[in-house]
Order: structure tokens, then C-alpha cells, then sequence
């Protein structure tokens, strides 16, 4: 056994595994915590909606579509200043999630955008039709009524993460995919390359399944 | 109690719903609004609570105008007026119970008055034993009885009826607009319904405008506009009520006699025709019931005897035309 992967340090295996975890955790938090207003803002003020505004809603979609255009490793390194600015370091766990998160928002409030779509307008006409506020409306019917598909978009956005995380790795920010990076690729060791890769798919596993069990929770039908 | 006096509804893309449109609504009737798709039927409901703005002209709900109306002035008068929807527009996530409860929730009415008012509200639709169950679990028929229940919920004067029951077979149909009658006798709601459908006209309304390119072409009494219609797009809609427009060819004098009421029930052609010794062939016939009074429009041919007294007779009876 010892002999297969003679490279694998487990202990440090273990540490890479926290700090995904981490940066995974405070990303995803975060990403959810400012994608799902966003989102929100995104369908409100699209046409035919309670708050259309072309203004508003032409300047969110570019913002959305610019970030998300942004090729990850880029975005990394151009908000180098920015990071280090909200972070106080561009390194380690802390100086991934800045990236993380901007990269990730923009993604997730388009998939909640999506997801309040599926809203059947009867449905929106019926709240408003009862004297609901905007407020009514976005709390009692449409966040409910979306949230499957707001819990399947947050299931993505965290599977999404994960890559980037790996990717993250690759800038000094720690975890799993900086493993894969220096000691399976540019050492060629093999075995460590395996486990890690081996790890993430775990990871990826249980986010997929963990998120599929939410959904299903809250589908009434 | 509703009054709109020449709407238009012009949308972005330039394309004119409504293009000026009279309308009288009275307190305590249900009034239909029929047209095909595409006539502006939707957006002049939706006129009626604010869910769409006309662009010009004047929409008045008892002396109120609802152009002046924004924030909690809305929000106060789409509070008597309920609405129903083709895909009844409940709230997937919620239970019966919680769909129902939402209007008096968000008009901000306690738990005690709330479960009090629910229970109500399902019994008077007939679905007491459903409050635990989910949309899904429910038949069309019933998911718009929950939508009724829902609208009833905040004790509205009004009801507004989107092709309320389009959506459903025509036998539930039946049944949820025999609730509609209902309601308006017992709580004296005025239902404004829009519909395709001549046959829900036929059952429900007191009086009907109908709808052709954003325009009133014709309004009146479900029975002056079904038995008399004279917009050519009323006849269409008439006899696509299976009704077949081609007459038969008769060699003689025809006679269109229209009965209503009580002479419905009389045997009016076989007493004619033994006083007159006229004979009657029916080329075209339709007998039946506008909401709860009998009607009968038949299309005769006189054969032999004296077919001048016979009309004469006929006319005695109703409304004879040539």
C-alpha cells in the first residue's frame, strides 16, 4: 500500500482538505448571500415586472455577463489589489474567497433570475392582485414558490466553486487543487494527483447529493 | 358600480389592445366579456384592478378612478376586487389552507380571524376536507375552487373572471359556474367574466359586450345579444356554439320564431296548425336556457293551409321574422 503512494503526505493531504473546505464554505456563504438580491433585482426589473426599468436592468445584465466572461485564473489575478484591499492578503484561504465570490455571484444570480422565471404568471398576478407589496410578492410567493430551483442553482453554483478552488490553488491560495498542481503536475507524482482529484470528486459527490435531497424536500408535487 | 369610458391600451411594441372602450358595469350583475384571442378580453379585465394602466381614457370603480391610484390606495381597492385566473394561480409551495389565508396574511389580518375565515371559505367551495393537501394533489376543478376561495377571502364586491374556466372540461365547468351564480345571489357579488366561450355566457351571465380588435361591437342582455344578434362578429361566435350557420333549403315562407319565457312551454306549433291547417317543417332549432330563463328560436317552414293566419298566430306567441 505504502508503496503506491510513497509521494502522499496524508497530513498534508488533511490540511489541503480544510482548506478547501473552507474557502469552499465562506465562498459559497457569500456567493449565496449576494447572488440571490442580485437575482432577485435581475427579474424585478426585467420587462414586464413590477420594477422594469431598462436602465437598471440593461447595466445589471452587462455587469452579470461581464464577470461571467472574465475566464477565472484572469479574474484571480486582476483583482489582485482588490482582493488584498477586502482580504488584507491575496494569499491563502482569505485571499481566495474575494475571487471566489465574484466570480461565483454573478453566476448564481443568473440561475435564481432563471429560477424565478419558472414563476407561473398567473401566480405573480394573483399575489398582486390581492394588494400584495413588492415585498409580499418576492418573500410570500416568489422566493417560495422558486426555491427548488433556487436550491438546484445553489447546488451548481457550489459544484462550480469547487473548480474554482482548484483553480484558486494555483494562485497561493492552498487546498486540494494547489496539491494537484505542484506536487501531481509539475512533479509528476502520480499518486498525489489521484488522491486529490479522488477527494474532490467525494466532495463533488455529496454537494450533488446533499443538494439533489433539498430539492426534492421542498417540491410539492 | 364599474364605468369605463373611452379606453385605449396601447403596448410598448405599438400594438393597440383596446381602442376605445364604453363599458357600464351594475352593482350585483355578472356581466361577460366575450371575444376571441386576441380581442384585448385580458388586458380590459386586467384594467379593473390596476394590473395593467390604460393609456388613455377614464376607468372608474364606484366614482373612484383608478388612474389616480398608486401604493396602499391600490392596494386597498384590489382588496374588493377579487380575480380568478385560467391557470388558477395558486401557490404550488403552499398548502390549500395557505393559499387561501395568503390575501387575508398580506391585508394583515390576525391568526384567530384567519383560522376562523379559512375553513369558511373551503366550505362555502365545497373542499372542507382538502386544506392539508397540496395544488398538485387537486383536480383542475378544484384548484380553481381554491382560487374562488381565495378570491372571496378579503370580502370583495367585485370578481374578476379571466377565462375562469377555460382550462377545464365541460362538465366541471358547469359546476364551477353554477358557483359563480351562486355567490352572486347569496353575497350579491358582481362578477365580471371574460370568456371564448358563448356557452358560458349562456349559463351564467345577466348581460354580455362583445369584444371584436379592442372595440365594443355589441352589448345588451344575453338574450337580446343571443337571440337578436346584429354585430356579424356575435352571429360567429353564435354559431360556433355548435351550431350549423348553412339554413336548409325549404320551396315556401319561412318563418324565424323566437319564444321566450313562459311560451317556451307551450305547444304552440301543433295548436296552430290544427286551427289553421298549416303544417310546420323545422329546418333549424335551438331550445334551451339563458342563466335561468327558457328560450326557443326556431326556423319553420309553412306548408299549405292558410299560412297568413298561421303567421298571425305565430306572432301571438313571440317574435316572428321573415
Amino acid at each position: 500500500m505504502s508503496g503506491w503512494f510513497a509521494n502522499v503526505d496524508w497530513s498534508e493531504i488533511g490540511q489541503a482538505c480544510l482548506d478547501t473546505l473552507a474557502m469552499l464554505g465562506g465562498s459559497l456563504l457569500l456567493t449565496l448571500a449576494l447572488g440571490l438580491p442580485l437575482g432577485v433585482l435581475l427579474f424585478l426589473t426585467s420587462p414586464g415586472q413590477v420594477w422594469q426599468n431598462r436602465v437598471v436592468s440593461g447595466g445589471l445584465a452587462l455587469a452579470v455577463n461581464l464577470l461571467r466572461s472574465v475566464p477565472f485564473i484572469i479574474l484571480l489575478i486582476v483583482m489582485i489589489p482588490l482582493t488584498v484591499l477586502l482580504a488584507g492578503t491575496s494569499l491563502g484561504v482569505a485571499g481566495a474567497i474575494p475571487p471566489l465570490v465574484v466570480g461565483a455571484a454573478p453566476f448564481f444570480a443568473r440561475l435564481v433570475e432563471t429560477a424565478l422565471r419558472e414563476v407561473d404568471r398567473n401566480t405573480i398576478e394573483a399575489v398582486q392582485a390581492m394588494g400584495a407589496t413588492t415585498r409580499d410578492l418576492v418573500f410570500r410567493a416568489l422566493l417560495p414558490e422558486a426555491l427548488p430551483g433556487i436550491l438546484a442553482g445553489a447546488t451548481v453554483t457550489a459544484i462550480a466553486l469547487v473548480s474554482f478552488t482548484a483553480m484558486a490553488g494555483a494562485v497561493g491560495a492552498g487546498g486540494l487543487g494547489d496539491l494537484a498542481i505542484r506536487f501531481g503536475y509539475q512533479r509528476f507524482q502520480t499518486d498525489v494527483m489521484l488522491v486529490t482529484v479522488a477527494l474532490l470528486l467525494v466532495l463533488v459527490q455529496l454537494l450533488q447529493m446533499a443538494g439533489d435531497r433539498l430539492v426534492r424536500h421542498f417540491t410539492r408535487r | 358600480m364599474i364605468h369605463l369610458e373611452n379606453v385605449h391600451k396601447a403596448f410598448a411594441n405599438g400594438h393597440a389592445a383596446l381602442a376605445g372602450v364604453d363599458l357600464e358595469i351594475a352593482r350585483g350583475e355578472v356581466f361577460g366579456i366575450i371575444g376571441r384571442s386576441g380581442a384585448g378580453k385580458s388586458t380590459l379585465v386586467r384594467l379593473l384592478n390596476g394590473l395593467e394602466r390604460p393609456t388613455a381614457g377614464k376607468v372608474e370603480i364606484d366614482g373612484i378612478a383608478l388612474d389616480g391610484l398608486s401604493g396602499e390606495g391600490l392596494r386597498a381597492l384590489r382588496r374588493r376586487v377579487g380575480m380568478i385566473f385560467q391557470n388558477f394561480g395558486l401557490l404550488g409551495s403552499r398548502t390549500i389552507f395557505d393559499n387561501v389565508a395568503l390575501p387575508l396574511r398580506i391585508a394583515g389580518a390576525d391568526k384567530a380571524r384567519i383560522a376562523a375565515r379559512v375553513p369558511e371559505l373551503l366550505a362555502r367551495v365545497g373542499l372542507a376536507d382538502h386544506r392539508a393537501k397540496y395544488p398538485a394533489q387537486l383536480s383542475g376543478g378544484q384548484k380553481q375552487r381554491v382560487g374562488i376561495a381565495r378570491a372571496l377571502a378579503t370580502d370583495p364586491d367585485i370578481l374578476l373572471c379571466d377565462e375562469a374556466t377555460s382550462a377545464l372540461d365541460p362538465e366541471t365547468t358547469r359546476s364551477i359556474l353554477a358557483l359563480l351564480g351562486d355567490l352572486n345571489r347569496e353575497l350579491g357579488l358582481t362578477i365580471v367574466l371574460i370568456t371564448h366561450e358563448m356557452e358560458v355566457v349562456r349559463q351564467v351571465c345577466d348581460r354580455v359586450a362583445v369584444l371584436h380588435a379592442g372595440r365594443v361591437v355589441e352589448a345588451g342582455s344575453v338574450a337580446d345579444v343571443f337571440l337578436r344578434p346584429r354585430a356579424a362578429e356575435t352571429r360567429a361566435l353564435i354559431d360556433e356554439d355548435g351550431e350549423d350557420a348553412r339554413p336548409l333549403a325549404f320551396d315556401g315562407p319561412l318563418a324565424r320564431l323566437t319564444l321566450q319565457g313562459d311560451a317556451v312551454l307551450q305547444p304552440v306549433l301543433t295548436r296552430i296548425a290544427r286551427e289553421t291547417g298549416t303544417d310546420f317543417v323545422i329546418l333549424d332549432g335551438r331550445i334551451g336556457r339563458l342563466r335561468d330563463a327558457s328560450f326557443g328560436q326556431l326556423t319553420l317552414g309553412l306548408s299549405g293551409g292558410n299560412t297568413e293566419a298561421a303567421l298571425a298566430a305565430l306572432r301571438q306567441h313571440g317574435e316572428v321574422a321573415a
